[in-house]
């Protein structure tokens, strides 16, 4: 069957962007955005269409999925055997990020009609919110490394554009700088990664690259350098391009501060869609690294366990409410990252790739109602501090109703979403190493008591003097709400590892009562330890604290990650390196530079009289000299 | 041909010309000379054009050709020479080379 349709899902969101971009400041804002959710509408309804189509009409040939490439132009022909093409990959986890990608970015478009009405710049925000979902499109239907690579670096600007939305504030300018150098300095590996990947294999094509019983897997594989065959550098270069993307320790520094934007595009992005790049890419070559390197694999696990466990740590003493919301993100994200670690290639233990794409799919779900919901409360007290907020509950009810949802589900409590994926990680971690699901159990506990610690902090509590009541937020935000307060409470039921699993045969799944009663009563006492400590006015959250003493103060300052950076960039790279040579640029280049000029201005002031103006001293010079010329003629000529 | 006269007399005299016309254009101030001086230097040209046609090729034409190429030439030049000294006239009242001496340094 034909789907050569879809190359208008992303083409869609970039007339959208040229549309609203050129043309935004000519419209009535509200227009602008009418065109860019019309045109998000109708591509969503082509990759739901999509996703019906693929998962239960046509790509399953003999119970395994089939990939299909309905389009691939070449698009920048170099020679016969090094050729970039431009084209749409469907298969299970594209056809999926193309559901979670526009479901999210509908939301949020509709979301965004209330909560920045009234903003400057309204039209060049969805400019660039269509410019963000275009590239993302782009990203998840790529066919080769090198499409990818180009939309990945089309997502970054994108993003820094909207973190800096807000261009006239310092703290956010610096922001986007922040998260557009962190993330470049790791897309510098991924490019490394990309070259030496095709270097050994001699092809950017996915197809090629992911095939498990092609050429590509064996090759690279006799080399070794410092210990590691150099197919498994290659793969752990891409992945720290994926690192940075995904917010991953130690690259993590620019996602708390990309909360900078406006907090819908903190929902899609640095949420829902564009954090999780780093997994799509991971699960993308997942066939290379479980096949060819399986010590690339087991770094991924091992920063995913860390920055799980790191994050959680700090998003239980943040005050906050979009910090705790980030680090709370890129927890889950190292969650997803350590079930993609820990699985293996096919059946029963490709358990963990398929837990990984099913909690990237709840997660988008629960994280970007969390973020819309935190908007709304942002929207109605005008702070984003923890001690502005509390008793919320009695006026914003909806809000109230459907951010506890979203806290059960990222708490992992049943029915909710996140139970369910969230229960066939730890399975898989469990198959694994002990290790990993030990630290995974812990985090779990604190994820349920830092996201009760937000919801109880916030709705409950002490009632705050405000300025005029809280209200509840209009109609265009409680109605995305809503929306993705069913997804998350019914997205588990999904049957995903018949849709989505590393070798795409079906994988029977069912909820492992073992694993999850022990993770359900963890949960349970983390909220329970959040309502002792946060749902009455009490003096014990500053008992515990000091109880704590250095550790607390550590992690409520991040661990120093970022002084140690800024050390390393101040004090080492600039004082050691740059000023050197800048000293030697300005000192020896420039000065030799400078030099030749001085002397060539030197020489015309001294020689300037020539220049008398006497039309007769030019002429007897023109005569002399070709008097002069004459006789070396003459003289050649005779001799 | 004139008897007794060879292209040796004849170039004497071309030769004369020539020099004449140099002198004439490093020495005079004044620019209407100036410019006899140089169509003076043309036409020694074109008398050394046509005296080595006549001399040594007779059979053939162009030196002819050559030295009427260089009168349409020059009468060319001549129109814009004038050109140019009628509008310094108009802006400096003078026609002589010593008071235009603006262009420098």
């Amino acid at each position: 069957m034909d789907f050569s349709y879809t190359i208008w899902i992303p083409l869609l969101l970039l007339f959208s962007f040229l549309v609203t971009g050129l043309l935004g400041h000519k419209m009535k804002p509200i227009i602008s955005g009418w065109i860019a959710i019309a045109a998000i509408g109708l591509s969503w309804l082509m990759s739901v269409n999509t996703a019906m189509r693929y998962f239960f009409d046509v790509g399953k040939v003999d119970g395994a999925y089939q990939t299909i490439i309905p389009l691939n132009p070449v698009w920048l022909n170099f020679s016969e055997t090094l050729h970039i093409n431009m084209g749409v990959l469907l298969d299970p986890i594209s056809v999926m990020m193309l559901v979670v990608i526009t479901t999210v970015s509908l939301m949020v478009y509709i979301y965004s009609l209330g909560y920045m009405k009234g903003e400057e710049g309204f039209a060049r925000f969805y400019a660039s919110l269509s410019l963000f979902s275009f590239s993302m499109l782009g990203l998840v239907i790529a066919t080769n490394l090198f499409q990818m690579y180009i939309f990945w670096e089309l997502v970054g600007l994108s993003s820094y554009l909207l973190i800096g939305y807000y261009y006239d504030k310092p703290s956010a300018v610096a922001a986007s700088k922040k998260a557009f150098i962190v993330t470049r300095f790791a897309d510098l590996g991924f490019l490394i990664g990309i070259l030496l990947m095709s270097y050994l294999t001699g092809t950017f094509d996915f197809e090629a690259l992911t095939d498990p019983s092609g050429s590509a897997m064996t090759q690279g594989a006799g080399a070794a350098f410092l210990g590691m065959s150099v197919m498994t550098w290659a793969l752990v270069l891409i992945f720290l391009g994926g690192a940075g993307k995904s917010a991953m320790f130690p690259l993590h520094v620019w996602l708390p501060d990309a909360m900078e934007g406006p907090t819908p595009v903190s929902a899609l992005i640095h949420a829902a869609t564009m954090v999780v790049a780093g997994i799509y890419l991971v699960a993308r070559l997942f066939p290379m690294f479980a096949i060819a390197a399986p010590t690339g694999l087991e770094i991924v696990a091992i920063v995913g366990a860390v920055s799980s466990l790191f994050a959680a740590i700090i998003a239980c003493t943040q005050t906050d409410i979009k910090r705790i919301l980030a680090y709370s993100t890129m927890s889950q994200l190292g969650y997803m990252m350590l079930a993609l670690g820990v699985s293996g290639y096919g059946g029963e233990a490709g358990l963990g790739y398929m837990a990984s794409m099913f909690h990237l799919f709840t997660h988008a779900m629960f994280k970007a109602l969390l973020f819309l919901g935190a908007g709304a409360i942002i929207h109605a007290v005008h702070s984003n501090e923890m001690k502005d907020m509390g008793g919320l509950r009695k006026y914003m009810p909806i809000t109230h109703a459907t951010f506890l949802i979203a806290c059960l589900a990222i708490a992992g409590i049943p029915p909710f979403a996140g139970f369910f994926s969230k229960d066939e990680i730890l399975v898989a971690a469990l198959h694994h190493n002990v290790i990993y699901f030990a630290i995974e159990y812990l985090v779990a506990g604190l994820t349920a008591f830092y996201m009760f610690r937000l919801y109880f902090g916030v709705f409950w509590g002490k009632e705050q003097k405000y300025h005029h009541a809280p209200h509840e937020a209009p109609f265009s935000m409680t109605v995305p709400l809503i929306l993705l307060a069913v997804g998350s409470a019914t997205a588990g039921f999904l049957p995903f590892g018949e849709l989505v699993t590393s070798d795409r045969l079906a994988l029977e799944t069912h909820i492992h009562w073992e694993v999850a009663i022990p993770s359900i009563l963890i949960a349970l006492l983390g909220i329970g330890v959040a309502w002792r400590m946060y749902a009455k006015e009490s003096d014990l959250p500053d008992r515990i604290t000091q109880s704590f003493g250095s550790f607390y103060t550590w992690a409520y300052n991040k661990f120093y990650i970022d002084e140690i950076y800024q050390y390393i960039t101040k004090s080492i790279i600039f004082k050691g390196i740059s000023a050197p040579i800048a000293w030697f640029d300005k000192k020896v280049i420039d000065a030799a530079m400078d030099g030749i000029a001085w002397i060539t201005n030197t020489v015309a002031d001294a020689i300037k009289g020539i220049q008398s103006g006497q039309l007769q001293h030019y002429a007897f010079a023109f005569v002399s000299g070709a008097v002069a010329l004459a006789m070396v003629f003459i003289y050649i000529m005779t001799s | 041909m004139i008897p007794g006269v060879g292209l040796t007399e004849i170039l004497i005299v071309s030769t004369l010309m020539f020099f004449l016309g140099v002198y004439g254009f490093v020495t005079r101030k004044n620019l209407i000379t100036m410019l006899m001086s140089t169509e003076l230097i043309l036409n020694s040209v074109n008398i050394n054009f046509v005296a080595f046609n006549k001399y040594l090729y007779p059979d053939q034409l162009q030196g002819h050709f050559f030295s009427l190429f260089v009168i349409a030439v020059a009468a060319a030049e001549v129109a814009v020479a004038i050109a140019i000294i009628i509008n310094l006239y108009r802006n400096f009242q003078s026609v002589d080379v010593e008071d235009v001496a603006e262009m420098k340094y």
